[in-house]
């Protein structure tokens, strides 16, 4: 088993273990920490298909941004105490019940697929993930939608301002 | 690595997510999960962007193939990024209307 290998096994595992701690954790400060541990292993797996702008995106705007956002949000209105009254088991059955079903039609799907038979992933080299072929790409053809995604930044700022000011 | 891997990699992470929205009754924790999904959704993007350039490596060296995947990667980000910001304005505005983040009070659009 090469390095790469057990490299994509570790941080599989890590990156289900805690997506699956999010969900049982009681204290929601507990959750954040532990989606920062996913959104670092998804992280360690573009680095492991070498995309590396992608890996540093996902780290500033995911880990660093947002769940410092959600953190913020968390302790400004106090909800670090496990109080969360719980749903009715059943309720929780059926969801799990219903996300595992999704998952089996997922894996049937893939395992029935013709089209991805004998397909690999480049790991570890290729070039597109780089910084120059994908600023070179974002500044030529997808010079526009990269403006347009200015007007959405302004927009949200304005509509989160608006909504979160006091009446 | 077989792209089965990370498809399978990808659906898990995906199917936690749905399982969490469906199951907690916090509205951070099942905004959580929504970006749980999105991020399960970016890795199976750019796993196939990599499997699209090794098709295209094999004929040609120079290759750029694969590139529109991990741009779409990128505005998936900046979208999500616009959308976190709304999202917590609105549990906000939330709690402080209803002193409470449980979904469960979330039935009726008046008051």
């Amino acid at each position: 088993m090469s390095t790469s290998e057990i490299l994509f096994w570790f941080l599989s595992v890590l990156a289900l273990f805690s997506a699956i701690m999010v969900l049982v954790s009681k204290n929601p400060i507990h959750s954040v920490l532990w989606l920062i541990v996913v959104f670092f292993a998804i992280s360690g797996h573009y680095l492991l298909l070498n995309a590396q702008f992608l890996a540093i995106v996902n780290i500033i705007v995911y880990a660093g941004a947002i769940m410092v956002l959600f953190l913020f949000v968390i302790m400004l209105m106090n909800l670090n105490k496990e109080t969360e009254p719980s749903r009715n088991i059943w309720m929780k059955f059926s969801g799990v019940i219903s996300g595992g079903l999704l998952l089996w039609i997922f894996v049937s799907a893939t395992r029935s697929a013709g089209e991805i038979v004998g397909k690999t992933a480049m790991i570890k080299e290729g070039s597109i993930g780089l910084i120059e072929n994908l600023g070179k790409v974002l500044f030529t053809q997808y010079a526009l939608p990269f403006e347009i995604s200015s007007v959405l930044f302004l927009s949200a700022m304005v509509g989160a301002v608006v909504i979160g000011k006091k009446q | 690595m077989p792209i089965q891997y990370y498809i399978i990699l990808a659906a898990c992470l995906f199917c936690i997510g749905v399982a969490g929205v469906l199951t907690r009754r916090n509205a951070i924790i099942v905004f959580m999960c929504i970006e749980l999904m999105l991020n399960a959704v970016n890795l199976m993007l750019v796993a196939f962007s990599k499997m699209h350039y090794a098709a295209a490596f094999a004929t040609d060296n120079a290759s750029t193939a694969g590139t529109d995947a991990q741009l779409f990667v990128f505005f998936i980000m900046v979208v999500a990024a616009a959308e976190v910001s709304v999202g917590l304005a609105i549990i906000v505005m939330m709690y402080r209307n209803i002193h409470s983040v449980d979904i469960n009070f979330l039935n009726r659009l008046k008051n």
